[in-house]
């Protein structure tokens, strides 16, 4: 007998279903604490995650078509609804940059000379990874 | 099995696609997204971009940038329909998450040709 089901036999009997009760869970369980529904916002970000690549690409295509149509795109971007979205998607990208930072020290140890780097300091050093890269950008588009 | 070879690596790419999007894409998002369509950042002129767009090493980088990001997204999306919102169709879900991740990264590799093609 298994916890997921399957066939038993009684004893001298012939082999019957199980069927295992499995208690329904709720659609909207994740709204009953406030922990549970940091976490599905956190995995949600993958949508906002995927919507800037889609946005970045149609970027790079206008940029590629020439200097109207890269000046349409900017016309198109800074109107009232792809602003919105955007400033949403840029909060959801900033909740997963919060978690995935504070979630790297548990995911993996660090060690330097046989000892255990402290989790703050690997939680520090990415805070200065991502303003490194985020300075190397601003220069490379901006120059 | 073919599962089993393939699962580690999706994991893989899932947190390379992860760290990306921690340290790499904020910056992007905010110059791009909200910083030069808004006006609060002068927008760079468009030959510069398109000398950066096309250079090869800049077309290399970008699409495994999204390639990571389109299958950390994939993945991610797919477990938050089956354990957040518990969609419990699994195949399909897998199916239709990493088939748009793989649709995502052909579009990704065209408009970047494209786009260094016209540099």
């Amino acid at each position: 007998m298994t916890a997921s089901g399957g066939t038993v036999t009684p004893s001298g009997g012939r082999p019957t279903e199980l069927r295992v009760y499995r208690r329904p869970v709720s659609t909207w369980w994740w709204t009953r604490r406030r922990s549970y529904f940091v976490f599905v916002m956190r995995e949600l970000s993958s949508i906002f995650v995927a919507w800037f690549v889609v946005y970045l690409m149609l970027f790079v295509y206008a940029v590629g078509r020439g200097e109207a149509a890269y000046q349409s795109f900017l016309d198109w971007a800074s109107s009232p609804w792809v602003t919105l979205l955007n400033v949403v998607a840029l909060g959801f990208v900033l909740l997963h940059m919060v978690t995935w930072f504070n979630l790297t020290p548990q995911a993996m140890a660090v060690r330097v000379a046989g000892r255990r780097v402290p989790a703050w300091q690997i939680v520090v050093q990415q805070y200065v990874g991502l303003a490194v890269v985020s300075g190397f950008v601003f220069w490379l588009v901006t120059r | 099995m073919t599962r089993r070879r393939v699962e580690p690596i999706v994991w893989l790419m899932f947190s390379g696609g992860g760290v990306l999007a921690a340290v790499l894409l904020p910056s992007l998002a905010f110059l791009f997204g909200l910083a030069f369509p808004l006006g609060w950042l002068d927008p760079p002129d468009h030959a510069h971009l398109l000398a950066v767009v096309g250079h090869p090493l800049t077309v290399v980088v970008l699409l495994g940038v999204f390639l990571l990001l389109l299958v950390h997204s994939a993945h991610r999306f797919r477990y938050t329909l089956y354990d957040g919102l518990q969609v419990k169709k699994k195949r399909t879900v897998a199916v239709i998450c990493y088939g748009a991740a793989i649709v995502g990264s052909v579009a990704a590799l065209t408009v970047l040709w494209v786009a260094a093609q016209a540099s």
